[in-house]
């Protein structure tokens, strides 16, 4: 097609910086940069993961047996800081360098100096937020939603927190700008807006709800760390302040901060499902518009996690209404999904049935979320493993499900390399039976009353918790294994090379370039041919 | 794509970027000596301080690439756009930065010390815990938090500093027609103009902080007053500060020759900035000191 | 071909077969429910029926949707021969799975607005506000709470009872199987009347914590320096258990909730028994101790209130939890001490007891820490001492 591409089949000339200094911590390149956001979110979904398992462990008989209480807490703040901000976050990153640019036909990242500014903070911040384990008084211990005062007595963490906390912030922000600038500003001519993949739509729809609220976070723990170390009073009541002004600022982000990881799980299934119906996606111009209506309402929905604070009648009767109304968006999604499949001609590879078990169970946790909505029953649902597993279902089965498969679904694009189907099937039945014997009997343990973040239980619980840390245990493993396949597909072990289109069905500018995708595309110019791609709106 | 110039017909990707790296060490390590240092495990900020000279070595380094680069006409319209939209989108994440404050100081004046005071569902709130206190607008709370308190008269330093920031918006406004123009020496006269009044604006605030700690008896400390006051105007602060290195910074720009009349993209993100800054004032003039 | 589907049909034979085991496991389990509790007040019943109504409204439209999905799967496959329809988008159907969603949501607003009004706006069939006839206050600790019982002036603390607490350290030995109502028990229950409309008041000292009977039907949390308000009246007597519902440090799942739901006359036998009690204390904090009973007291309230955090041991948890085994404070002054007990520490766990215990139980635990352990004090406080500090 274009230059680079006839460039790209002769190794030696795609320019790739020499030196492992050079190619990794000085690089420029969206496709280097976005696989180190990759390889540094599956190390910090081990970490996470790995903090899960000892969770995982105590929970799974009554008693104490490992980890003190306060160790507990430690271990809850840091697995949930860690997966959300170093695992998931990330590994959408890494996907919007790889793809991004592919996909809508540009030479590169638009800021790409800053892009690996982007990356090279994280490792930083988490080195910094990591080591709290091991100062005086330990880790971060009050959740990871930080609530004071009970953050206030963390002693030593707190600053070392609050400064990583800003610095993933600036990461987030930067990272934000480049998507805009990049899908604003680079698109091939004739790549339209409503040409463009559903996966760059969710993303520039997520690009500004991170600007909008990655600084808010950052205000709402600077608060903290006045309070804690310069005397202000925002969340004391002595001095005129309100702990709960912590909350609403708190979630204000945070609420916002769930669908920056569940928007481009949407993207990713958006492009799947059509790929392996061989039908095109189902109401594309719809899945637009209700990714942007899910956005503006994540907005003013944030104190359905405080409808226990005791807020007034007014506020609780809003929030239940507006946290009502995402349903409606999130469903368009799912029925169009649904439709996209319907009348195909399905064949069900490994990408197809992460997909398709992330519309099954992502719906799962979405319902939940609908009944956790419901104020007056929330009263009784708030602060339980039900919400536990509302929230798993939805990032796990949900923001992981999709990373997993959106990994089997390109990597033969990355690496040129064909994964073995055989393992990834075995893989996929693995996790999928696994995380439900996990994640299921939580709703159980919640509704019969288990409240969260305790290191130990009533012996009424037990069952349940033991069922759901063997499924702990056979869910991590099999994600041993998941890294196992990765490392064999980049490899070439027992797998074969990838063709270009790679999947019968695909469409997109990523598949009319070789596999593996060369160092440089589009360099000058893609030139855009409709026939190439899956969304030449005539709506 | 318009074609001006033969080398920069293609999107510029500079191949290797030395700097992030370094500005990461900066940034972690101000972090790390600031905490240790609020800490008190290390008596010294020195730490911090080293983190610092770095950001500001990388921030040396990096933008006098980007000059480099761009004086020597590798950018395209369409790189210059990606500046601009990179710009933008830096200030309205701002924007946002502000607006989490603004909120709070919304929150504890609307709803948190009117509960304290017993009304709406504070009922209770007042009986029970804070008995006799009136929850009225400015406080330091029922708990006295800080000893009493005097305020700072909107109507002398601050409308003063209200007038400086709105000329110095103007002076910039007038240096950028200039620029336009092609009028190099009016530029640099009215930037110059403009650093100025942005410097007596920090003079004053200075002077208004000194004034607030040793006379009014109004600190940081002196509850949600205090904190939402020193707070809101001190971020405000640090934001004129910056604001003001960096037209400092484009004026020594224009007095080398840099910039073009029809492409000065580093000017207008200064003006850009400036602007922002001015418009946070004129929030916090009417929402911290009048109202 | 072939060998691809044998590996998807295999791994959804697992599937079902552990979802069965889970199902028969969860069944044949009398004692591990499953479900919310339908619980003993009118709230819990319509939070119950609410929880029930969505519930199933959900699993319709899961089977419907999922349905759909499923069928197609097994239809529209390739192996199957099928060709694609090329079709991308149906007016009339988007239309319809808008509206419809639409249509449940505002069905379902309406038993959730009229249960929230009711919960926060009490008022009785004719919409008259509803009186209430006691209001207890409820205070949380770390890690205890504190009820006082406002019309009575009755007051006393609530922390986990012992047996559990010793059960619970890690290596006690002791099987948690054997313990009753295993970290659901405590010391002193809140006890209440049946049938009464009883405004409780929540507030905390330290952190937030969350006041929690599932069998109530809410949850309210306890912010310090607010004053939350919620309200009760239980229809059945008997015990019910609950706990700490907002993490409040490391003890959090530690601090029960058990109330007692007696019948109005015995209610009223026990608040007379209590006003007894209370006279008890007023003469032990007004009498002159030996210093033997003070410590031999000490002992019993340090174990029960100071423990949590500075251990039996008085070795503490540092740096968080200074030891007082060797403190500077406990070999110190003696007045120096009853300040930090009786004011607490601000900003710290380190509560105001003051406000917490009695003169005499202060008076005796810190005659406890100067004697006990390595501590060289040997001095001993008496309640006046702790009296005058307070009212200084
Ligand atoms: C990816 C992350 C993610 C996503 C997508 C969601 C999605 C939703 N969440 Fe969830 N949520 C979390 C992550 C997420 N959540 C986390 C992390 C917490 C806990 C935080 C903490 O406390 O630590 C939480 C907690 C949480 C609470 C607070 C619970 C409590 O603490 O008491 C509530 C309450 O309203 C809630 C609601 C919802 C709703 C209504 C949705 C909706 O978006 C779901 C919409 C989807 C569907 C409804 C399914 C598909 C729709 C159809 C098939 C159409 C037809 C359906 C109907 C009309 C019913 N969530
Ligand atoms: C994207 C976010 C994300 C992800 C992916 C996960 C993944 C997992 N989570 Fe977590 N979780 C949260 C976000 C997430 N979680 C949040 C926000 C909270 C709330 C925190 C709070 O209350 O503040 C939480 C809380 C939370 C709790 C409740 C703790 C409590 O309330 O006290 C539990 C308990 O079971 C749990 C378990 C797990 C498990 C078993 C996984 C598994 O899916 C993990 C699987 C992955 C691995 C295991 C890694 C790979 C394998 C190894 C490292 C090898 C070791 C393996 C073996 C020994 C078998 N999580
Ligand atoms: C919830 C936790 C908690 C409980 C319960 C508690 N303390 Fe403390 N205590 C602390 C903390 C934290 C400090 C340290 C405060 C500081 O850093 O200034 C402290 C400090 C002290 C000190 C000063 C020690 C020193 O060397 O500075 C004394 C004496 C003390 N407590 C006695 C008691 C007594 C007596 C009780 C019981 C009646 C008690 N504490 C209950 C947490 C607790
Ligand atoms: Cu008290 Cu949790
Ligand atoms: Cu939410």
């Amino acid at each position: 097609m274009s230059h680079a591409e006839t460039h790209s089949h002769d190794h030696d000339h795609d320019h790739k910086p020499k030196g492992f200094v050079k190619r990794w911590l000085m690089t420029t390149n969206h496709k280097d940069i976005g696989t180190l956001y990759l390889i540094f979110s599956l190390i910090m979904f081990i970490f996470g993961g790995a903090l899960a398992m000892i969770i995982r462990l105590e929970l799974f008989q009554p008693g104490l047996q490992f980890v003190q209480p306060d160790f507990f807490n430690q271990l809850t703040t840091m697995h949930a800081l860690i997966m959300v901000f170093g695992a998931v976050m990330p590994a959408f990153v890494g996907f919007a360098n790889w793809m991004i640019p592919i996909m809508i036909g540009a030479p590169d990242m638009a800021l790409p100096r800053m892009n690996n500014w982007s990356f090279w903070i994280l490792p930083f911040a988490f080195t910094m937020l990591a080591s709290t384990f091991f100062m005086d008084g330990g880790a971060p211990a009050a959740g990871w939603t930080l609530y004071p005062p009970l953050v206030l007595q963390g002693g030593h963490n707190l600053a070392f927190a609050v400064f990583a906390i800003h610095m993933l912030g600036i990461s987030s922000i930067m990272g934000a700008i480049n998507v805009i600038a990049t899908i604003m500003n680079m698109r091939a001519p004739n790549m339209g807006y409503l040409k463009m993949p559903l996966f760059v739509w969710t993303w520039l729809i997520t690009a500004f709800l991170l600007i909008a609220v990655m600084p808010v976070f950052a205000g709402a723990v600077t608060m903290l760390l006045t309070d804690h170390y310069f005397g202000t009073s925002f969340f004391n009541a002595a001095g005129g302040g309100d702990p709960v002004l912590f909350q609403h600022i708190f979630w204000f982000f945070g609420h916002p901060e769930v669908y920056i990881m569940i928007l481009p799980s949407f993207g990713i299934i958006s492009e799947i499902i059509p790929t392996f119906a061989r039908k095109p996606l189902f109401g594309y111009v719809s899945m637009v518009y209700a990714t942007a209506g899910i956005a503006f309402l994540s907005f003013i929905v944030w104190a359905h996690h405080m409808f226990s604070v005791g807020m007034p009648l007014g506020g609780e009767l809003f929030f239940m209404y507006a946290t009502f109304l995402i349903s409606i968006p999130t469903g368009v999604k799912v029925f169009n999904w649904v439709s996209t499949m319907w009348k195909g001609s399905m064949t069900f590879e490994t990408p197809m049935l992460f997909a398709v078990a992330f519309i099954i169970l992502f719906t799962i946790g979405g319902f939940s979320g609908l009944m956790l909505a419901i104020a007056p029953a929330d009263f009784q649902y708030h602060d339980t493993y039900f919400v536990v597993a509302h929230f798993h279902y939805v990032l796990v089965t949900g923001a992981v499900f999709a990373i997993i498969g959106g990994v089997y679904y390109w990597i033969p694009k990355w690496t040129g390399n064909m994964y073995s189907e055989r393992l990834g099937k075995i893989h996929f039945w693995w996790s999928v039976i696994s995380v439900n014997v996990l994640f299921f009997p939580q709703h159980f343990l919640g509704l019969a009353g288990m409240p969260r973040r305790i290191p130990d239980y009533s012996v009424q619980f037990a069952n349940w918790n033991m069922w759901s840390s063997i499924g702990g245990f056979a869910f991590g493993l099999a994600q041993i294994f998941f890294c196992i396949i990765v490392w064999r597909t980049i490899k070439g072990k027992g797998t074969s090379k990838a063709t270009d289109r790679v999947w019968e069905g695909a469409k997109g500018l990523e598949w009319f370039i070789p596999s593996p995708a060369p160092h440089h595309t589009f360099q000058d110019g893609a030139p855009v041919n409709d026939e190439h791609l899956a969304h030449v709106s005539s709506h | 794509m318009s074609q001006t110039n033969t080398n920069n017909d293609q999107y510029y990707v500079p191949h290797l970027a030395k700097w992030p790296i370094v500005g990461s060490i900066g940034m972690t390590m101000t972090a790390v000596g600031a905490a240790i240092y609020m800490n008190n495990q290390f008596d010294s900020p020195i730490v911090m301080y080293l983190g610092f000279a770095t950001l500001i070595f990388m921030m040396f380094g990096w933008f006098g690439e980007v000059i480099k680069e761009s004086e020597s006409n590798k950018y395209n319209p369409q790189v210059d756009a990606s500046f601009r939209m990179g710009m933008i989108w830096f200030i309205f994440s701002e924007v946002m930065f502000f607006a989490g404050f603004f909120g709070a100081l919304w929150y504890v004046r609307n709803m948190a010390v009117p509960w304290l005071g017993g009304e709406g569902t504070g009922v209770f709130t007042n009986t029970e815990l804070w008995s006799g206190y009136e929850g009225v607008w400015p406080t330091n709370g029922p708990g006295n938090i800080g000893g009493k308190f005097e305020l700072v008269d909107p109507f002398h330093l601050p409308l003063i500093n209200t007038v400086l920031l709105m000329a110095s918006s103007i002076t910039l406004t007038i240096a950028h027609h200039a620029l336009v123009d092609g009028a190099r020496k009016k530029v640099i006269g009215w930037l110059i103009a403009t650093v100025v009044l942005g410097a007596t604006f920090l003079f004053f605030q200075v002077d208004e902080y000194i004034e607030a700690y040793q006379h009014l008896d109004l600190t940081l400390k002196s509850g949600i007053y205090g904190s939402t006051f020193f707070m809101l105007t001190g971020f405000h602060g640090m934001h004129v500060t910056l604001g003001a290195i960096m037209l400092t910074v484009i004026t020594i720009r224009m007095m080398r020759g840099h910039f073009k009349p029809e492409s000065h993209f580093g000017f207008e993100a200064v003006a850009w900035y400036w602007h922002f800054v001015d418009v946070v004032w004129l929030g916090l003039f009417i929402f911290v000191y009048i109202i | 071909m072939n060998k691809e589907k044998s590996y998807s049909s295999s791994g959804l034979k697992i599937f079902l077969w552990v979802a069965l085991v889970l199902l028969v496991n969860g069944s044949a389990l009398a004692k591990s429910s499953l479900n919310m509790t339908q619980g003993v007040t009118e709230f819990s019943k319509i939070a119950y029926d609410l929880h029930m109504i969505v519930l199933w409204v959900c699993v319709v439209i899961g089977v419907l949707v999922f349905g759909a999905m499923i069928y197609s799967m097994f239809a529209h496959r390739k192996s199957k021969g099928v060709t694609a329809a090329q079709f991308s988008h149906s007016t009339t159907a988007e239309i319809i799975w808008t509206v419809i969603p639409i249509v449940i949501l505002i069905i379902i607003a309406f038993p959730a607005t009229k249960a929230l009004i009711k919960m926060e706006a009490p008022t009785d069939a004719e919409g008259k506000n509803i009186v209430m006839d006691m209001t207890i206050k409820v205070t949380g600790f770390q890690w205890k709470w504190k009820y006082d019982y406002l019309d009575e002036g009755i007051s006393f603390l609530s922390t986990l009872k012992s047996d559990s607490n010793t059960a619970r350290q890690i290596g006690s030995g002791i099987n948690p199987a054997t313990v009753e109502n295993y970290l659901l028990d405590v010391d002193h229950p809140l006890v209440i009347p049946v049938d009464t409309n009883i405004r409780i008041l929540l507030t905390a000292n330290d952190v937030i914590h969350s006041w929690w009977v599932p069998e109530f039907g809410w949850k309210r949390d306890a912010v310090p320096g607010f004053v939350n308000e919620a309200w009760t009246n239980v229809k059945t007597i008997g015990t019910y258990r609950g706990q700490c519902a907002e993490l409040c440090g490391k003890d959090h799942g530690f601090m029960p909730v058990v109330v007692n739901v007696v019948s109005k006359e015995d209610y009223a036998n026990w608040v007379e028994s209590q006003k007894g009690e209370q006279k008890v204390a007023a003469v032990k904090n007004n009498a002159q101790w030996s210093k033997a009973d003070l410590i031999s007291k000490g002992k019993e309230v340090f174990n029960s209130q100071c423990a949590t955090c500075h251990q039996a041991t008085g070795k503490g948890m540092p740096p968080t939890f200074p030891a007082l085994d060797g403190s500077a404070v406990v070999n110190g002054p003696i007045d120096e001490q009853i300040k930090t007990v009786v004011f607490g520490r601000k900003g710290t766990s380190m509560a105001a007891f003051g406000g917490i215990l009695s003169e005499s139980d202060i008076a005796a635990a810190i005659t406890y820490t100067r004697n006990a352990w390595g501590n060289t004090a040997k001095d001993a406080a008496q309640p006046k001492d702790v009296k005058k500090i307070k009212n200084s």
